[in-house]
C-alpha cells in the first residue's frame, strides 16, 4: 500500500532525529576536525592541522598501536574459543541450556562491573597473585596489569571472557543449520568426528565467521567502558585506545579538533569493517 | 573391538564433560570472587585469599555500598544513583520501543520512496562509535538546558536506540502475514486500528525481546552517561566507578565488589528469568539485514 500523509507524518520525527543526531551531528563533527575549536567549537575553517597533529602525538600513535594488538588478539581467541565451546556444546550433553547460560551472561553485564571484577582479580596485590602465594607457591607472580608492556593483554582476557559465549551463540546457529545428510554420508563413510568438522561442517560456517568478526572487530574499536574500570588506559598510557584518546581530547585536554579528528578515523574505520558487510546483506535480502 | 570402543567412548564423553565444567567454573569465577568477597572484612580480604569463602560473615560491605560509600564528594552510597538508573531506563525504554514498533509498521506495511535508503541509515546508526556524536550532542544538550541531567540521558538513549528498535520490529513485521493486513483493511480498518488490533496484539515476543535488549543496554550504558550528567544525574555505571576509581583513603574492596553486585543485579534478574529473548535479541541485533 502506498504511504499516504499519516504514516509518512507518524515517521517523520524518527526520520528527523535519526538525520539530525546521526548524520547531522556526524558532519558537525567532522567540519570540527577540520577547525582549530580548543575548549568550545569554533568554526573558523583551519584545514588539516588538527589532523597533522594527531598524526605527530605520541599518545595518538601509542593508541593506535594498542588498538592494533587488542583487536588483533580479541578477535582471533574469541572466534577460536567460540567455536570451540559451541562444538562442545553440539555433543548432544546434559545440560546443554545450563551450561549456554553459563557462557553467555556476562553479555548481560556492564562492562564497568565485570572490569572492576577483573580489576581487582588481576592485581598482585589482593588477586590471583596474592592467592596463589597465600596457598603457598611463594614465588608465582603474575603482574602483568601493572606492566605498561603487558597491561594490555589483560584487557585481552577480560573482553574475550566476556564475549566468548555470544560468539558461541552465533556458532551454535550456524552449526544448527547445516544439512545432517552430509554428516550422516560422511560418518557412514568411516570419517572420524574431528574430520567432520574439518572438512564439512567448518566450511559451512563462514558467513557466521564474516558476522562474527565484523562484530567483534566493530566493538574493539568502540571499547571504551571496559578499558575505563579495568585500567584507566594506564599504567601510564599502556592500555589507551583511541576511545580514550578522543575523549582525553575533547573533554579535558582542551584539543577539540584533535578529539574530533580522532572520532572521525574511529568511524572511519568501523566504516571500512561494517559497510561492505551491511551492503552484502541488504543485497542479499533483496534478491531473496 | 566393540568393547574398546565403547569404553573409548565413554572415557570421551567424561573428558566432555570434565572440559565443560572447567569451562563453567572459569566463567563463574568473577562473579564467585564478586559475592564471595563482598562478604568479608577488608581485613579477611587482605590477609586471606580472593578464592576463599568467608570466614567472618559480614553484611557491611552492601550496606556501605548501597548507602554510605563515598561517590565523588557525597557519602550517599549508590542508591541515588540506582534510582537515576531506573528513571533514565522506563522512560527511555518506552519511548525507543514505541518509535521502534511504529516505523517498524511503517516501513514494512507502506511503499514511498527512500524508505530503502532510509532503513539502510537507521541500519548504519547502530554501528556508529558514539565518540562521532559526543561533542554536537553536548552542545545541544546544554542549549535545550538538559545537560547534567537525568532528561538529558533519556533523549540521548532513546535517540541512538532507534535504530536497534526499529531494526527488531521491521525484521518481524516483515515476516507478519500479508493476507491478515489486507482482508482487516478490506474491512475498512485504519492505520491505527491495523496497529492496535491486529499487528500488536501478536507481537508480544519482538516486543519483549526490544525491551529486554533495550533495558540491558541502556542499564549498562557508560559512555553518555559519563559526558552527560553530572553528581545529581549519575547513573549507576558512572557512579560505581567513580567508587571503584577514587583515589583517597584505603581501597575498600569488599565494598567495591558490593557496589558492582548491585549494579550488575537487576541485567542479571532479567537474564535469568528471560534469557531466551535476551539470546533472540543478541541474535536478531547481529544477523542485520
Amino acid at each position: 500500500m502506498r504511504a499516504g500523509w499519516l504514516p509518512k507524518l507518524l515517521l517523520s520525527p524518527s526520520v528527523i532525529l535519526v538525520l539530525v543526531c546521526v548524520y547531522g551531528y556526524i558532519m558537525f563533527t567532522v567540519y570540527l576536525s577540520f577547525t582549530a575549536s580548543t575548549m568550545m567549537p569554533a568554526y573558523e575553517w583551519s584545514g588539516t592541522a588538527s589532523y597533522q597533529r594527531l598524526f605527530r602525538l605520541a599518545n595518538w600513535n601509542v593508541s593506535v598501536g594498542n588498538l592494533a594488538v587488542f583487536a588483533t588478539l580479541y578477535i582471533l581467541v574469541t572466534l577460536v574459543l567460540g567455536l570451540l565451546f559451541a562444538i562442545l556444546i553440539d555433543q548432544q550433553i546434559q545440560a546443554e541450556g545450563l551450561f549456554r547460560s553459563i557462557f553467555l551472561y556476562p553479555m548481560a553485564i556492564s562492562f564497568i562491573v565485570t572490569g572492576t571484577a577483573w580489576k581487582w582479580l588481576l592485581d598482585p596485590g589482593i588477586g590471583l597473585e596474592h592467592t596463589m602465594r597465600q596457598i603457598g607457591w611463594e614465588s608465582f607472580s603474575f603482574g602483568w596489569i601493572k606492566q605498561a608492556d603487558m597491561a594490555i593483554y589483560c584487557v585481552v582476557i577480560a573482553a574475550v571472557w566476556q564475549t566468548t559465549g555470544f560468539v558461541m551463540a552465533l556458532f551454535l546457529a550456524g552449526l544448527r543449520g547445516i544439512d545432517g545428510e552430509q554428516i550422516s554420508a560422511a560418518r557412514v563413510d568411516g570419517a572420524r568426528p574431528w574430520q567432520i568438522y574439518q572438512r564439512i561442517i567448518i566450511p559451512q560456517l563462514g558467513p557466521v565467521f564474516v558476522s562474527a568478526f565484523v562484530i567483534l572487530a566493530h566493538m574493539a574499536i568502540k571499547s571504551y567502558d571496559l578499558i575505563i574500570a579495568l585500567t584507566n588506559g594506564g599504567p601510564g598510557r599502556a592500555t589507551w585506545l583511541p576511545s580514550v584518546f578522543m575523549y582525553q581530547y575533547s573533554f579535558t585536554r582542551n584539543e577539540m579538533s584533535v578529539g574530533a579528528a580522532s572520532a572521525v578515523l574511529m568511524l572511519a574505520a568501523i566504516g571500512v569493517v561494517v559497510l561492505p558487510y551491511l551492503v552484502n546483506e541488504m543485497r542479499k535480502v533483496k534478491h531473496g | 573391538m566393540a568393547d574398546t570402543r565403547d569404553k573409548g567412548l565413554v572415557a570421551g564423553r567424561i573428558f566432555l564433560y570434565l572440559v565443560l565444567i572447567f569451562l563453567a567454573l572459569l566463567f563463574l569465577l568473577p562473579m564467585y570472587v564478586m559475592l564471595a568477597n563482598s562478604f568479608k572484612p577488608l581485613e579477611e580480604i587482605r590477609n586471606g585469599q580472593l578464592m576463599a569463602l568467608p570466614i567472618d560473615w559480614t553484611t557491611a560491605p552492601w550496606r556501605s555500598a548501597w548507602s554510605t560509600a563515598q561517590i565523588g564528594v557525597q557519602a550517599t552510597g549508590l542508591r541515588p544513583y540506582f534510582i537515576n538508573s531506573f528513571l533514565l531506563v522506563i522512560p527511555a525504554v518506552a519511548i525507543s520501543t514505541m518509535f521502534g514498533a511504529l516505523n517498524g509498521y511503517i516501513l514494512t506495511q507502506f511503499q514511498f520512496r527512500g524508505a530503502n535508503l532510509l532503513f539502510a541509515l537507521m541500519l548504519f546508526s547502530v554501528f556508529i562509535p558514539f565518540q562521532i556524536v559526543l561533542i554536537p550532542m553536548a552542545k545541544t544538550l546544554g542549549t535545550l538546558g538538559l545537560a547534567g541531567t537525568v532528561k538529558g540521558l533519556v533523549l540521548v538513549n532513546s535517540v541512538y536506540g532507534i535504530g536497534f528498535t526499529t531494526l527488531f520490529f521491521r525484521n518481524y513485521y516483515a515476516a507478519f502475514p500479508v493476507e491478515l493486513i489486507r482482508s482487516a483493511r478490506m474491512d475498512g480498518a485504519r492505520f491505527f486500528a491495523v496497529l492496535f488490533r491486529i499487528l500488536l496484539p501478536s507481537s508480544s515476543p519482538i516486543i519483549i525481546v526490544t525491551v529486554i535488549w533495550q533495558f540491558t543496554n541502556i542499564w549498562n550504558e557508560f559512555l553518555f552517561g559519563a559526558s552527560f550528567s553530572d553528581f545529581s544525574s549519575f547513573p549507576l555505571t558512572v557512579a560505581l566507578n567513580n567508587l571503584v576509581s577514587s583515589s583517597t583513603g584505603v581501597k575498600e574492596y569488599n565494598v567495591h565488589f558490593a557496589g558492582a553486585f548491585i549494579a550488575a543485579i537487576p541485567t542479571l534478574i532479567v537474564y535469568v528469568a528471560s534469557g531466551k529473548y535476551f539470546v533472540r535479541g543478541l541474535m536478531a541485533g547481529s544477523v542485520k539485514g
